[in-house]
């Protein structure tokens, strides 16, 4: 029996700003319990909600930049149910009008192909606090900080049909919001969270199936994860001829899987209704064009840009932008270098690349600045350094030892060029290989590597590669 | 509308009341009659009435993000039931 | 001192005929005596009261005095007060004690208005006859077997038996007209949104507002001077200029017109209320008004929506009293369920409870179109007749309650008709217009109070038809027997 899977995500980014969406209370995250909680964030009695403007101009961005209509009037609605960490006995959220309608947005798949996944709404709403459930003797502590923090929670339509799809829609979305400086997308944080709906259906079919949906999937990795356990759950109750049940499940990082959440076993009925505190919100043109004018560049915009403008290949382009701060290191490498753009798309891509990788960094937080790179790759550009010695430099750099050029001068790395001094070294090379020498003028040409090789060895990889080669060919003729 | 004694305790539970086996009944009762009392509304078309949630008709004014809230944790937290360093104590909260 | 207006007392003040901390003391040694018997002040806040009014005579002294600078005053137990206990006439609130003031107290502060204390209230302003009270009923001063109305019961008793010249109410559906009418004085409800609701306890979002209730109109005219204005801190507060409520007082009657609802004058409307009200009629067509009927043919179905929309707005809005962050918990809980079940259950009362009730059913998968939403459209047509009736007059008058002041546990066993004395004034909250009650005679020596309706921000007119009426009456100098 062949199985298609169904996904759809929900995904609630904070949003950035200072205050929290009804109230002045700061939103930073990490303050000690409860000091960021105030009157309104506690719900405490005769406390009234007063809507953020920024939070409105970031939902309006992220809504232009899918491509979705803007409400002219949303409202805002009470969800009403009782949980600890909902001081107010509801949250303020949108309900049948959301401010931002219908959007897309495009996914690059594996193999190259692109995809469109619609997205159905993003409203905004309110965050809840948080319960931690170190012991109290028996008892939860409540910390309400988060409590009324603005989120823009951004629903897709079920388009998605393996975990993979769900993880490149989310990693786009990711950098979406991030290009849009509307949320810092720190996942650990909880700034950037996604409930998955699961489904499985016969191949083929055109009725979705019941659906589960998982919370708390924090990280790209265990979306990917979370989405094929449950996948594989179902297939296998509907293979055992049992029916999956619609229920929210949480997934389990520790154990890899997704279980029944006793505390939302029971049906709910949220009793929505406008809240009486809030008149509905309207958005005229003048304030989405003021928005649009603060759009920056797309990624898939930049991408375009980065193919045509630098030469790149598609590939190299799409890596280049996946985050706004590395589209933005790279130009700036460029910048620095002179112009030379594929030399620094290899240099960000790989050493670079490789060098934040191990030591677990953001681009952001790189040691050696974009002007530095673009430094140190004039240099191999101007001949006074080769490829290879780079990879040294760029090591030294990285560890702190000063710029391109202190390095080089420092470690004496600089390339010798003085025809002078490599021709002696070539003789002496000669000199010393008799043997090989004679081999090599006999017809054995593959030996010219070796004296290449003998004369580098010599200078320390000093000597400018091509003028070893031009000198030692004139010489061993 | 008559609601039965089960409709009482599934709206008390939905709006977390606890009402005594003793007062079901009189809940019942009396909420049935105000349930009674507001269908009069029936009497009246309202098929192509607009509903009207707030006597306002106007957009709802926005605020400036500001962090204009300073810490007074230890203010609310004095009229609180129950706090454990800087939290509100409940009882455990299973997921 | 006490029998003077508040027009009376500022004057008084100015002239140096008696001091602040003179007539607090005077109103709280008023309070002291008289209040046993009525049980309208829930906490009385002397020490605080005396240093307001020393720091008001202060302020006058160094010719700093605003109009009502050192006029003491009382407020609704509704209203958060900073650093005093504010219970809202609940269980659940009985422990509260505020951490901030709500807009309305700020503002008697900032004009220097000492605060004697605060007035007993139906529980969370559900009630109309102040028997809902965690802290006892509310005694009528005009004869204490009676209920005061509700739900600013306190507030109207205490003004009534002049233990404080005046006192703010809330008015959801009545509970500032209607108490004011069953006690005889003056009370206000403006446009929704003119007073500030920040601190203020919720009980319908879209439908409570803030007003003063005093002896005379040009006392509420200054009281809504102080109490009214915009706030940011409330989205629902109105941004316009600050205006001068007693601007229109003395504005001849003359081509003002009136308009009688026939609604408000058929079955069920009490013959010596409608008496009472005939003759204040024709005492307005004396002061050169022209009467005329209108129909408000909808208001009939007011207080069957009015019992779904504030039902299903209280649901929510009360949800927040869980037992977690202040106010009343269970002891023991056995688990979280437990803790809101019980915290709540043993913290509300019946009727807050039953209000809780119907508006979670109302709000309710499946029956949320047929009640909610059907409520919200006779809304609609409610508040389209109030504004067909003022395309015809510029004042609307009737009756404020079918009858004078009832029996204590008159209405207590039924819910329904307990809700039909407030059949005259919850279509104003409804549509969000101002409205008031005056003093017009009394039936079986029972005060009658008249209701004046105006449109949308039309309360300087209001107040100056109310003005008018009282400048030829003088029903509203009445003081009852014993509190005299």
């Amino acid at each position: 029996m062949e199985w298609e899977t169904v996904i759809g995500l929900e995904v609630h980014a904070q949003l950035a700003t200072k205050s929290k969406i009804f109230s002045g209370a700061s939103t930073a995250y990490g303050a000690a319990p409860n000091t960021q909680a105030c009157a309104i964030d506690l719900g405490l009695p005769g406390v009234l909600p007063v809507l953020n403007r920024e939070a409105v101009r970031m939902a309006v961005k992220f809504g232009l930049a899918i491509g979705a209509e803007i409400s002219p009037r949303s409202v805002f609605a009470r969800k009403n149910y009782f949980y600890p960490d909902l001081p107010k006995g509801y949250q303020i959220s949108q309900y049948e009008l959301p401010v931002v309608g219908l959007g897309k947005l495009e996914i690059e798949l594996e193999d190259g192909e692109t995809k469109t996944i619609g997205i159905t709404r993003a409203h905004l709403e309110e965050d809840a606090g948080k319960s931690l459930h170190e012991d109290f003797h028996g008892m939860s502590g409540i910390d309400l900080n988060r409590a009324g923090t603005p989120l823009l929670e951004i629903v897709s339509e079920p388009d998605m049909r393996s975990a993979k799809e769900a993880v490149a829609y989310l990693k786009k979305l990711h950098a979406l919001v991030r290009y849009l400086e509307i949320c810092d997308g720190n996942m650990q944080e909880g700034s950037f969270r996604c409930d998955a709906n699961v489904s499985v259906r016969r191949k083929g079919t055109e009725k979705f199936g019941t659906r589960a949906e998982i919370k708390n999937i924090n990280s790209f990795r265990f979306v990917e994860r979370a989405i094929n356990y449950e996948v594989e759950r179902q297939i296998d109750i509907l293979e055992g001829g049992g029916a999956v049940v619609q229920e929210t499940r949480l997934y389990d990082p520790d154990k890899g899987e997704t279980r029944s959440m006793r505390s939302k076993e029971e049906a709910n009925d949220y009793r929505y209704f406008p809240d009486p505190d809030l008149l509905p919100l309207e958005i005229d043109a003048g304030f989405i064009e003021g928005v649009r004018g603060t759009l920056p560049e797309l990624p898939d915009e930049k991408k375009h840009r980065f193919m045509t403008h630098y030469g790149l290949s598609a590939y190299d382009a799409g890596v280049l932008t996946a985050s706004r701060e590395m589209g933005d290191y790279y130009e700036a490498v460029v910048k620095a270098c002179g112009g030379h753009a594929k030399l620094a798309a290899n240099w960000v891509m790989g050493e670079l690349s490789a060098a934040l990788n191990k030591d677990n960094k953001e681009i952001t937080e790189s040691p050696v600045s974009a002007a530095a790179l673009g430094q140190m790759l004039e240099r191999i550009e101007d001949n006074t350094i080769s490829g290879k010695i780079a990879k040294d430099v760029f090591e030294a750099m990285w560890n702190g030892e000063g710029s391109a050029d202190q390095v080089i001068e420092k470690k004496g790395l600089k390339q010798i060029t003085d025809t002078g001094a490599i021709e002696a070294i070539i003789d002496k090379v000669m000199a010393d290989n008799p043997g090989q020498l004679e081999q090599y003028r006999s017809g054995k040409d593959k030996l010219f590597g070796f004296f290449v090789g003998q004369v580098m060895k010599a200078t320390g990889g000093k000597a400018n590669p091509g003028q070893v080669n031009d000198l030692l060919k004139k010489k061993l003729q | 509308m008559s609601l039965s004694h089960d409709d009482v305790r599934k709206i008390a539970h939905l709006a977390r009341l606890a009402v005594s086996d003793a007062d079901v009944d009189a809940y019942a009762r009396s909420l049935s009659s105000i349930l009674d009392f507001v269908e009069q509304m029936e009497a009246v078309k309202t098929d192509h009435v607009a509903p009207m949630a707030h006597p306002q008709d106007t957009a709802q004014r926005l605020r400036d993000d500001v962090v204009s809230e300073a810490d007074q944790r230890e203010r609310f937290q004095s009229i609180a039931p129950a706090v454990e360093a800087g939290l509100y104590l409940v009882p455990k909260v299973i997921e | 001192m006490h029998e003077k207006t508040i027009a009376e007392l500022s004057a008084a003040l100015a002239k140096g005929e008696c001091s602040s901390v003179e007539l607090t003391q005077h109103f709280l040694k008023r309070i002291e005596t008289l209040d046993g018997g009525l049980n309208s002040f829930v906490t009385v806040t002397a020490e605080q009261a005396l240093a307001q009014a020393k720091a008001a005579d202060d302020r006058r002294a160094r010719g700093e005095a605003g109009p009502l600078t050192g006029v003491p005053m009382a407020q609704k137990d509704i209203f958060c007060t900073d650093g005093v206990r504010t219970t809202c006439g609940s269980k659940m609130l009985d422990n509260f004690i505020a951490p901030y003031d709500a807009t309305v107290v700020e503002r008697f502060k900032a004009e220097g208005c000492p605060m004697l204390g605060k007035t007993n209230m139906d529980e969370f302003a559900m009630g109309s006859s102040n028997e809902t009270s965690f802290h006892g009923p509310v005694k009528n001063p005009w004869d204490t077997a009676r209920v005061p109305g509700g739900s600013s019961g306190g507030s109207a008793a205490a003004v009534a038996a002049r233990l404080t010249p005046s006192a703010t109410g809330t008015d959801t559906g009545g509970s500032i007209r209607q108490p004011a009418a069953l006690c005889g004085i003056t009370g206000l409800k403006p446009t929704y949104g003119r007073v500030s609701r920040w601190g203020m306890i919720a009980f319908a979002s879209s439908l409570d507002q803030g007003g003063p209730m005093a002896a005379t109109a040009e006392d509420c005219a200054l009281l809504a001077n102080v109490m009214s204005g915009f706030d940011p801190r409330d989205s629902t507060s109105i941004e316009r200029p600050e205006e001068d409520f007693t601007a229109r007082l003395n504005e001849p009657l003359k081509d003002l017109r009136i308009g009688l609802p026939r609604e408000f004058f058929g079955e069920g409307l009490d013959a010596g209320v409608a008496k009472a009200i005939e003759e204040a009629i024709e005492q307005y067509r004396k002061l050169g008004a022209e009467v005329k009927e209108v129909g408000l043919p909808n208001s009939g179905l007011s207080v069957p929506a009015y019992y779904v929309v504030a039902p299903a707005e209280c649901s929510s809005n009360l949800a927040r009293f869980d037992g977690v962050r202040y106010g009343y918990r269970c002891e023991n809980p056995k688990d979280l369920m437990d803790l809101y079940t019980r915290s709540r259950g043993e913290g509300f009362g019946a009727e807050v409870k039953r209000r809780i009730m119907v508006g979670t059913y109302a709000l309710s998968a499946g029956y949320f179109d047929a009640y909610y939403l059907k409520a919200q459209k006779i809304r609609r047509l409610i508040a389209d007749d109030f504004a067909r009736a003022f395309e015809e007059v510029d004042v609307i008058l009737g009756p404020t309650s079918p009858s004078t002041a009832f029996k204590l546990g008159e209405k207590t066993d039924d819910p329904v008709t307990m809700y039909l004395s407030d059949i005259y004034t919850i279509a104003v909250n409804l549509a969000g217009l101002p409205g008031m009650s005056i003093p017009a005679g009394f039936s079986d020596g029972l005060p009658v109070g008249l209701q004046l309706i105006g449109n949308y921000f039309d309360e300087a007119r209001l107040l100056g038809v109310a003005h008018q009426y009282q400048s030829v009456t003088d029903w509203h100098r009445r003081i009852p027997e014993g509190f005299a």
